[in-house]
């Protein structure tokens, strides 16, 4: 087993992580020369396997831009965007990504592929349609919009459904006609059950949290576990990475150890995390022996923990399912009503909303879900702001404050109504 | 009301138009409510578009609730949304907050970008006394999916507006609002020619002021207002001076303060064509009636509505729709023009200003904000701009 980060716990997943994502780059680098057929995708709601159907590789720039945020690269490819005219207020995601095709498509993952075509789920984020709107014209290859309505609960979901499923099959079509393949959907069903498997082995590793102590971080570990579920669906390797996982949340459970020392606070994390200091941010809420127990950004690709699950017997119908019901493309009630669950469900002491500038599809509204849990719901809930891409706008004195006078008193809250029980 | 304002003279009535925007507590919205009371409901939108349609077949008036303009201060909205969204979300929910809306019974919010979608839901919660609509606007216009799609969700709207009300909205009603709405169209039409061909008979920021008071009374009633405006340019002296024709991009949701208009017009601009309200005049050609005026609603809207930075054109790319608005307006150069943290405008931005170099056209770029103040950084870089252009023209 690898070396693990803090002395408390193991690294199996996060190494392993590691290892698919080079894998799944490396074969990445050579698919332009080899003629093997590439498209973009989203993250959010994504329709991964469909693409497999037609082999498909499938590139996430949301995943390179993460990348660079984590290898430190983000700051430079972000000015680079800002020199051709981008704006300091936009989000730090594009930049990145034009800032990457200005740099001969080179980045810390080696070298990226070109679309040869570009599918937008327009899973809840505008940005989206702007973002590929640039490439399309950049690359000159055919953007299919996958128009995914603002999912608001059962009074639009039939015709929703139904407008997306229309899409799914001009979409089949398109495919054919680029890759000149059939379509297949047996490959299909085929990919979703192993989807559905994996999926199955997520959840019950999201659900161990609800332990005390957890044995796992479900926002700082779960942004990592999370990767293969979004950008490997449908592969054996994903299964396989799932079971790896699960087994090593088992082996913590068993030797009694989990993402700090001593679990003092469960919270639940809203919002992304800023990568290009995630360690420092991550550090932050350690020394206070915070376990986030539960969280919002791994549920941005897609949300299962509820029971969705891809289904083998209603393929189109419930990949446009997925789409429809990923974290970005819920409404402000229903986010509020998610977290409520999570704080609930996995005994939370605390809510944390970290805003990101960048983001306007998660920030603008957190201000008002601060309201709402503090003062109808009567959680303690911490409220920091920072970015998820661009390096310039974080300021660790400043969240150092925040984060332990939020702590400081809940710590001092305990102990006052330990005394009161007391007397 | 309206007998007075049309009776006006050009001056009075621009100054009057004026007045409504430069008030933030909506005194015309008020008035209305004092004279119709609950007999006619008054459903706000939030830029950019909204099928005010159907609003207005329901009995009800629409107006576009569109920030809070310069006057107003915002001292709690900064508690529901944070300092890096525009203006207008900041100003529209300060508005709310204060009360203003008070004469205001229902909203309606479409899926414009995140700010809006979200900020329809803060408005849901903060706002019980204010019926909330929210409507997803098709982006995937180039299937034949998307007319069908739309259809659907404004009969749930227009079902939505039927409980509101307590009442039926007939197709009849739908199809005779749909002319209404055309008439205006084609007046508003007609005073952008006006500017395009005769930019020296009214300025764009008296044009200005005319189109933001369309938003906040009955549309019938401002066709006939616009229709005397017309009337009266006729007749009015002007001497067409050495200015560049300029048009302005990225001002089509939150609206600039018209003092801005004004000091580039005085810096040496003809301001000839702009987007401005643009959902006020979101079709370039009337909405054709067929037999379910729902379904030509919705046919217009995925097949006729005019380019902007808030919808996909699916196979009509938007820089050439930009290409043909420079060749038609005959401009010396653009100013792009957008509100300050509007993603939109801010990435069309980068892809229009290539389109301007390809041409070799010029360009300028600024920002802008409700409260920005002070107009003199503006106007000096205009009068550069146009410098340089003319320098360049001899
Ligand atoms: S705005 Fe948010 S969801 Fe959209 S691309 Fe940027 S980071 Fe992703
Ligand atoms: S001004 Fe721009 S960012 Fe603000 S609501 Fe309008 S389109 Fe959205």
């Amino acid at each position: 087993m690898a070396t693990s980060q803090t002395d408390t716990t193991t690294n199996t997943g996060r190494d392993l992580q590691k290892q698919l994502l080079q894998n799944w780059y490396s074969a990445l680098s050579h698919a332009n020369e080899k003629g093997e057929k590439v498209a973009y995708l989203f993250i959010s709601g994504n329709i991964m396997e469909l693409l497999k159907v037609f082999d498909f590789h499938v590139v996430f720039p949301e995943v390179n831009a993460l990348q660079c945020g984590i290898k430190r690269t983000a700051g430079d490819m972000i000015l680079k965007a800002e020199d051709l005219g981008y704006s300091s207020d936009v989000c730090g995601y594009v930049k990145n990504d034009i800032g990457l095709v200005a740099s001969d498509m080179t980045g810390p993952f080696g070298k990226m592929a070109k679309p040869d075509l570009l599918v937008c789920t327009y899973s809840g984020c505008n940005t989206y349609i702007k973002w590929f709107e640039a490439l399309a014209a950049h690359f000159h290859c055919p953007l299919y919009m996958f128009d995914v309505p603002f999912s608001r609960g059962p009074e639009t979901r039939t015709a929703d459904i139904r407008y997306m499923m229309d899409e799914l099959k001009e979409l089949i079509a398109l495919c054919e006609k680029i890759t000149g393949r059939k379509y297949d959907e047996d490959k299909l069903k085929a990919l979703l059950r192993c989807s559905r498997e994996a999926e199955d082995l997520w959840v019950d590793i999201l659900h161990s949290a609800k332990r005390q102590p957890s044995p796992f971080d479900a926002f700082f570990e779960a942004v990592f576990f999370m990767a293969p579920i979004y950008v490997m669906r449908g592969s054996r390797e994903c299964v396989d990475y799932y079971r790896a996982v699960k087994d090593e949340i088992a082996g913590r459970v068993e030797a009694h150890t989990g993402p700090v020392p001593e679990e003092r606070f469960r919270v639940v994390m809203e919002g992304p995390p800023p990568w290009p200091h995630f360690r420092t941010f991550w550090e932050l809420f350690k020394t206070w022996g915070v376990v986030c127990v539960a969280s919002s950004y791994s549920k941005v690709g897609g949300i299962w923990d509820f029971g969705y699950r891809h289904d083998p017997e209603r393929p189109l119908e419930s990949l446009a399912e997925y789409s429809l019901e990923c974290y970005t493309n819920y409404n402000l009630a229903r986010r509020v009503d998610m977290l409520d669950s999570y704080l609930h469900d996995y005994h939370a002491d605390a809510l944390v909303i970290h805003s990101v500038k960048s983001c306007r599809a998660f920030s603008m509204g957190q201000a008002d879900m601060r309201e709402v849990f503090i003062h109808e719901r009567n959680v303690p809930t911490l409220f920091i702001e920072s970015d998820l891409a661009d390096p310039r706008y974080f300021s660790k004195a400043q969240l150092k404050n925040r984060i332990d006078a939020f702590f400081e008193s809940l710590e001092h809250q305990r102990i006052v109504g330990a005394q009161t029980v007391a007397h | 009301m309206i007998e007075k304002q049309t009776a006006m003279k050009f001056d009075e009535r621009i100054a009057w138009c004026k007045e409504q925007i430069e008030d933030p507590t909506l005194p015309t919205l008020r008035e209305f409510k004092s004279r119709n009371g609950s007999r006619s409901p008054i459903v706000g939108n939030f830029p950019v578009w909204a099928p005010q349609e159907i609003v207005h077949a329901a009995g009800a008036l629409p107006v576009t609730i569109a920030g809070g303009g310069s006057n107003l201060e915002i001292d709690h909205a900064d508690s529901r949304v944070q300092s890096f969204v525009c203006s207008l979300s900041r100003s529209t929910l300060e508005l709310g907050m204060r009360g203003y809306l008070e004469p205001v019974d229902a909203m309606v919010f479409t899926s414009i970008c995140d700010v809006a979608r979200n900020l329809g839901g803060v408005f849901k919660r903060n706002f019980p006394g204010i019926q909330t609509f929210y409507l997803h606007c098709p982006q995937n216009v180039a299937s034949p999916a998307a007319v069908d799609y739309f259809a659907t969700e404004l009969r749930r709207f227009r079902r939505a507006m039927e409980d509101f009300i307590g009442d039926g909205i007939t197709d009849a009603a739908i199809a005779r609002s749909v002319g209404i709405f055309n008439e205006h169209r084609a007046a508003l039409a007609d005073l952008y020619a006006l500017r395009r061909e005769h930019p020296e008979t009214i300025s764009a920021t008296e044009s200005y002021l005319l189109l933001r008071a369309s938003q906040m009374m009955p549309r019938e009633e401002h066709t006939k207002i616009l229709r005397a405006t017309l009337a009266e340019l006729e007749a009015r002296p002007a001497r067409r001076r050495d200015n560049i024709r300029i048009v302005i991009e990225g001002a089509f949701c939150e609206q600039p303060p018209w003092e801005l208009l004004e000091s580039i017009e005085e810096a040496g601009c003809y301001i000839v064509d702009d987007d401005f309200l643009l959902g006020s005049r979101w079709y370039d050609a009337p909405v054709q009636l067929g037999e379910d005026p729902i379904r030509s609603l919705a046919e217009a809207y995925v097949r006729q509505s005019v380019s902007s930075s808030v919808r996909h054109y699916g196979g009509r790319p938007r820089v050439d729709d930009f290409t043909h608005k420079i060749k038609a307006n005959r401009v010396d150069g653009v100013i792009f023009c957008a509100a300050k943290f509007c993603e939109p405008a801010l990435y069309d931005y980068v892809l229009l200003k290539s389109v301007a170099d390809q041409m070799g056209i010029p360009y300028l770029a600024f920002e802008f904000e409700e409260k920005m103040g002070v107009f003199e950084s503006v106007r000096t870089q205009v009068e550069t701009f146009v410098e340089s252009i003319l320098l360049f023209a001899d």
